[in-house]
């Protein structure tokens, strides 16, 4: 947690303030590890990227002092994409909601993870769309209520953490606003990890997702994020967990942190071998 | 000289123009100019992608365009259409970008290897909410080539989208070519002191990185950026602003050319690949003795009704003949007000127009505008 006393102002557009979002939601508290570890990293916001999709999270570009972009719908990994292959020098941080990383973005995801393009994806998951009135998502879990699934949904959720290790990303991690203690330190990690780095956040909607599923206010859907993850060094060697296994406690933790050939520095090698080096 | 393909002189021209960022995805009839950009990016230092699908390509052309590039991407129809949402930001955002759309027969996936001209309304109302855009076209692989660069020319001075409309016939046919020097407009080194706005009237495009805290967004914003109260004021401000610098540089941006129009009772108003086949009819025309002339339109939007009203003045027929079912004849038919007739041909059977075609058209038109002294089937 960040120190008493520790000013994150700095790294905030305070004409943007306060922030859209709802009383209780969670995404506040991500914005603001966010902000610890650019402030832990000691980055110069002259050279760091937020570039957000659409949706409650798109919204998080707007409130940090950086360069800041507002994309389309699912999109944003794409254009942190060009941003970052003509700009290297810039760290890129794509702030993700569940239909951006999930939905209407998902190839973009892999696509990315696969590339292990040097970008920062975080993904602010309160397992609905919030910013339309809480419909049913991909990573809402089955038998949740949403106001297009009434009656409970029959889909099973997207574990993001699962796809984006399958698509190739070499830093995963997944904590929760409950643990507002380790987001920081994850998201410092996945920032100065050297490729594709991901972090899914579970978050809490009280406004939609608590109130059509009947989990209270804002402090009880922490403690029940608390209560449906459990730390992934608990279940032991990370092999012999199944799905079964996770059901009902989701591992939070740091899945992965690995070093494979970084996307950009794979196109300056092709760049010198074709002789276009500046 | 040297034999040229049509997608090659696109790339070739981008390179010219200063492009160091392709970002794009396979699709017949464009796909030449992804593969020529695959080698030329690597050797001149600039970026080549190959994306997961085509709104990934501007998207990631657009995201470069902020990083610093000169950017495009180039595609067809079903990947045009995928685009429109995203060349819609671009429009919003003020970005300089660059889209190339080599157009086959559609809708859907049509006649992939054949030309048609079906995207002339799409590249300038295809994305939704109203807005501006640039689009030139070509008939020539030197002009597909001196129509590219003047593409990324208009978008660094606009900051805009510029689509450059070729069909599969230009794309793919080669033509032996000089290659003009035709000027690059160069971007400056942004200024800006603290009272900068990026999106303010004439404001120069300061990408990220240059140490203002740019805020760009799809949403609505004023001169700030900033998506504040009375934004939708602020963004028709900033876009008319944009529409009326165009309107006041016309003459600048409207490329056309003409073939002898100064005594014509017939004009031919043609663009792109059809502009060929009219040119030979206009001297078949003239050898039967109607006095025939051609205007061939390279910049179709803005529409340049100052340009056609001029050049048709005396024009007793307009004779618009385009590969689909009857797009450019609209704006014409508005800008004539009933002056004349204005006759529409088109076709979208992924065959070209034959010369012969638009003679008979053409005295078919002046037969119902009795003009004398033509020989008649």
């Amino acid at each position: 947690m960040t120190k008493p006393g520790v000013d994150l102002t700095p790294y905030l557009r305070q004409e943007m303030m306060p922030t859209v979002w709802c009383p209780g939601c969670g995404h506040g508290i991500i914005a603001r590890s966010i902000a610890t570890a650019l402030m832990e990293l000691g980055l110069d916001m002259d050279l760091v990227a937020i570039v957000g999709g659409i949706g409650c999270s798109g919204r998080a570009p707007f409130y940090f002092d950086a360069n800041s972009m507002h994309t389309t719908h699912g999109r944003a990994l794409a254009y942190a994409t060009g941003l970052k292959m003509v700009n290297p020098g810039l760290t890129v941080i794509v702030p993700m909601g569940d239909g951006d990383a999930a939905a209407i973005g998902g190839n973009h995801l892999i696509h990315a993870a696969r590339r292990n393009i040097d970008i920062t994806a975080i993904i602010f998951n309160n397992s609905i769309y919030g910013m339309t009135g809480g419909q049913g998502a991909p990573t809402s879990p089955v038998d949740s209520r949403s106001t297009t699934s009434p009656l409970g949904s029959i889909e099973p959720a997207f574990d993001m953490v699962e796809l984006a290790l399958a698509a190739g990303a070499t830093y995963v991690a997944r904590t929760t606003t409950f643990d507002f203690q380790e987001m920081p330190k994850l998201i410092t990690g996945a920032i100065r990890h050297h490729g594709f780095s991901l972090v899914e956040v579970l978050s809490q909607c009280p406004t939609y997702y608590g109130r059509l599923n009947k989990l209270g206010e804002a402090p009880d859907m922490l403690l029940y994020e608390r209560d449906r993850t459990k730390l992934l060094e608990a279940f032991g060697p990370a092999p012999e967990i199944t799905r079964e296994e996770m059901v009902g406690q989701m591992p939070i933790g740091l899945f992965r942190d690995a070093e494979r050939p970084e996307y950009i520095d794979q196109y300056h090698g092709l760049v010198a071998r074709a002789g276009g080096g500046k | 000289m040297r034999l040229v393909q049509g997608n090659e002189a696109v790339a070739l021209a981008a390179v010219h123009a200063g492009c160091n960022f392709y970002s794009g995805y396979p699709i017949t009839p464009a796909t030449e100019i992804m593969e020529m950009m695959a080698r030329q990016m690597p050797k001149t230092g600039g970026v080549f992608i190959q994306m997961e699908d085509e709104i990934g390509s501007i998207a990631a052309a657009i995201g470069a365009a902020w990083g610093g590039a000169k950017a495009m991407t180039a595609t067809s129809g079903p990947g045009f259409s995928l685009m429109q949402e995203n060349i819609g930001y671009a429009c919003m955002t003020q970005t300089p970008v660059v889209i190339v759309d080599s157009q086959r027969g559609g809708p859907s996936t049509g006649l992939p290897t054949l030309p048609a001209q079906g995207e002339v309304m799409q590249a300038r109302y295809g994305t939704h909410g109203d807005h501006e855009v640039i689009v030139l076209t070509a008939s020539s692989v030197v002009e597909a080539y001196r129509m590219t660069v003047e593409a990324f020319n208009l978008a660094e001075t606009y900051r805009l989208p510029v689509i450059l409309l070729l069909d599969a016939v230009l794309s793919h046919m080669r033509e032996n070519v000089e290659f003009p020097d035709v000027p690059v407009r160069q971007r400056q080194k942004p200024i800006f002191d603290e009272n900068f706005l990026p999106f303010g009237p004439d404001a120069p495009f300061v990408p990220f990185g240059s140490g203002h805290h740019t805020v760009v967004t799809g949403m609505s914003h004023d001169e700030t950026g900033l998506p504040k109260a009375l934004a939708g004021q602020a963004v028709q401000r900033i876009l008319q602003g944009v529409a009326e610098r165009m309107r006041q540089d016309a003459r600048e941006i409207t490329f056309y050319r003409e073939v002898s129009l100064d005594d014509a009772d017939i004009v031919l108003l043609t663009f792109g690949i059809t502009a060929r086949a009219a040119r030979e009819a206009v001297g078949l025309l003239r050898a039967d003795g109607l006095k025939a002339g051609l205007l061939d339109i390279q910049t179709l939007w803005p529409f340049p009704d100052w340009l056609v009203q001029e050049k048709t003045a005396n024009a007793r027929g307009i004779l618009v003949p385009e590969l689909n079912l009857g797009q450019y004849v609209m704006p014409v038919r508005a800008t004539i007000a009933g002056r004349c007739p204005v006759e529409a041909l088109g076709r979208m059977d992924g065959e070209l127009f034959t010369p012969e075609a638009l003679v008979d058209a053409a005295k078919k038109l002046a037969a119902s505008v009795e003009i004398g002294g033509v020989a008649h089937d």
